[in-house]
């Protein structure tokens, strides 16, 4: 089983539109939209929203995208009313971008923590180098003393840790970087415990990977941060010399 | 003693026919610096009120605000539907399963509903939205509650209420789609004010 997936739109088209168009990426990832009003006007509707979070329940839980203003208080209404079914997050996102991003994260497996992080990541900020402190609980939980020491000296001081692990890898296929190979890529990263930038963008953000422009023959220069740094980085090792699965 | 499912019952269906009765007011409200479908929305989501009342008569207060809850959100539509709704949802969760309501809880509930609305729609006093009516009334209902008399909280919630939404009207609004005027919201009454004032005053009515 994996997360799954709840679409709030003010329009009932967009909502099944939303799912249609991410389900190519996440065949097997359960999403329910949820559009319109329950007359079929646009709007929405907390009936209609109850019912697909009712349908999406499950033991990984769910995440909520939603479109404009309303849809927000709409679905957080809803998530109100219908408390105590399992972990249900709202994820602050592109409707889009988001789900898709999120769609794949599920598919690979990630958490429902995870979902929402590689839906919200679509807001396609560049990534921040990670803060020292950040990684101290992680380091102190670690195996490598040396490590931890380092961790524990760098917090609080403004330089950046160097990257745990690193790598550079040359896009083999013909069509580079373009919207299936990041939702992938992004996908994948975000259900990791890692910060990866590549090319100084967020690693899970499918838009700022997008945003690189990266064509065949282009180099990524991939670091990560994190209990999953290395990981991380084979993991976009073996999609890049894989051509992502394309010609 | 006190207010009863009878009462509720009646407060829902005053304030049924004052959405009916000023659906064009609060659409010309709403056109002056919204989306002109506030009325429109109101009376189809208490008319919905009304038919639930109808299907499922409750048995407490609260099961009549619950289901006033549910229909608000289902129905309207647009912002309002989750705000009212959460407002409604609120209410009845603090009044439980209690066949009567005293002056201390029926204040209580007011708060409860308010501080909903805030929580749902993130607004603040002064941002020209209906948290301008609700706050002075919730205010005005616990000075009242000391006293013990639920209609007078009740009036005193709708008197409030009233003049809070009046005084939306010079104020530029901060919230909803109104602040995209910004300065251009100035000179005109928030219609959620408007319709919060509405459903106080049933309230009072429904009392009396």
């Amino acid at each position: 089983m994996t997360v799954r997936i709840v679409v709030v739109s003010h329009s009932d088209k967009i909502a099944d539109g939303a799912v249609e168009l991410a389900a190519q990426m996440a065949p097997d990832v359960m999403m329910v939209p949820a559009g319109g009003t329950s007359d079929g006007r646009i709007g929405t509707s907390m009936e209609k929203v109850m019912a697909a979070l009712e349908t999406a329940a499950g033991a990984d839980g769910v995440v909520v995208l939603t479109d404009l203003g309303s849809a927000v208080m709409t679905a957080e209404s809803a998530m109100e009313f219908a408390e105590g079914s399992g972990t249900v997050l709202l994820a602050d996102a592109p409707i889009i971008e988001g789900l898709v991003a999120a769609a794949v994260a599920a598919q690979g497996g990630a958490s429902v923590h995870a979902v929402r992080r590689a839906a919200e990541a679509t807001h396609g900020y560049p990534a921040p180098r990670p803060k020292a402190e950040n990684y101290a609980a992680a380091a102190t939980a670690g195996k490598e003393p040396g490590t931890q020491t380092a961790a524990g000296q760098a917090a609080g001081e403004p330089e950046p840790l160097a990257p745990d692990a690193s790598g550079d890898f040359e896009l083999v296929n013909l069509a580079g970087m373009h919207a299936r190979p990041a939702a992938k890529l992004a996908g994948g990263l975000s259900a990791l415990d890692a910060d990866v930038t590549v090319n100084g963008v967020d690693g899970a953000s499918m838009t700022g990977l997008m945003t690189l422009g990266a064509g065949k023959g282009s180099v990524l220069h991939v670091e990560a941060y994190g209990p999953d740094a290395e990981r991380a980085v084979e993991y976009v090792a073996g999609l890049v010399r894989d051509g992502f699965g394309e010609p | 003693m006190g207010l009863d499912v009878t009462w509720a019952v009646k407060w829902l269906t005053l304030s049924a026919q004052a959405m009916a009765e000023h659906r064009v007011e609060l659409i010309e409200l709403d056109r002056a610096i919204g989306d002109s479908d506030h009325g429109e929305n109101m009376d189809r989501g208490f008319q919905a009120v009304l038919d639930k009342l109808a299907e499922t008569p409750p048995e407490t207060p609260g099961a009549a605000l619950k289901l006033t809850a549910m229909a608000l959100m289902s129905k309207v539509g647009g912002a309002a539907g989750p705000l009212y709704g959460t407002a409604f949802l609120r209410a009845a969760t603090t009044l439980g399963d209690a066949a009567y309501i005293d002056a201390a809880s029926l204040a209580a509930a007011l708060a409860a509903a308010r501080d909903g609305i805030v929580a749902r729609g993130k607004a603040e006093t002064g941002d020209k939205t209906m948290v301008d009516a609700w706050t002075p009334a919730v205010d005005a209902a616990a000075a009242a509650a000391a006293d013990g008399d639920t209609l007078a909280v009740l009036i005193a919630a709708a008197e409030a209420a009233e003049a809070g939404a009046m005084a939306t009207d010079p104020l530029v609004a901060r919230k909803g789609r109104a602040s995209y005027l910004g300065e251009r919201s100035a000179g005109h009454r928030d219609p959620g004010a408007a319709s919060s004032a509405l459903i106080l005053r049933a309230a009072a009515g429904a009392a009396a």
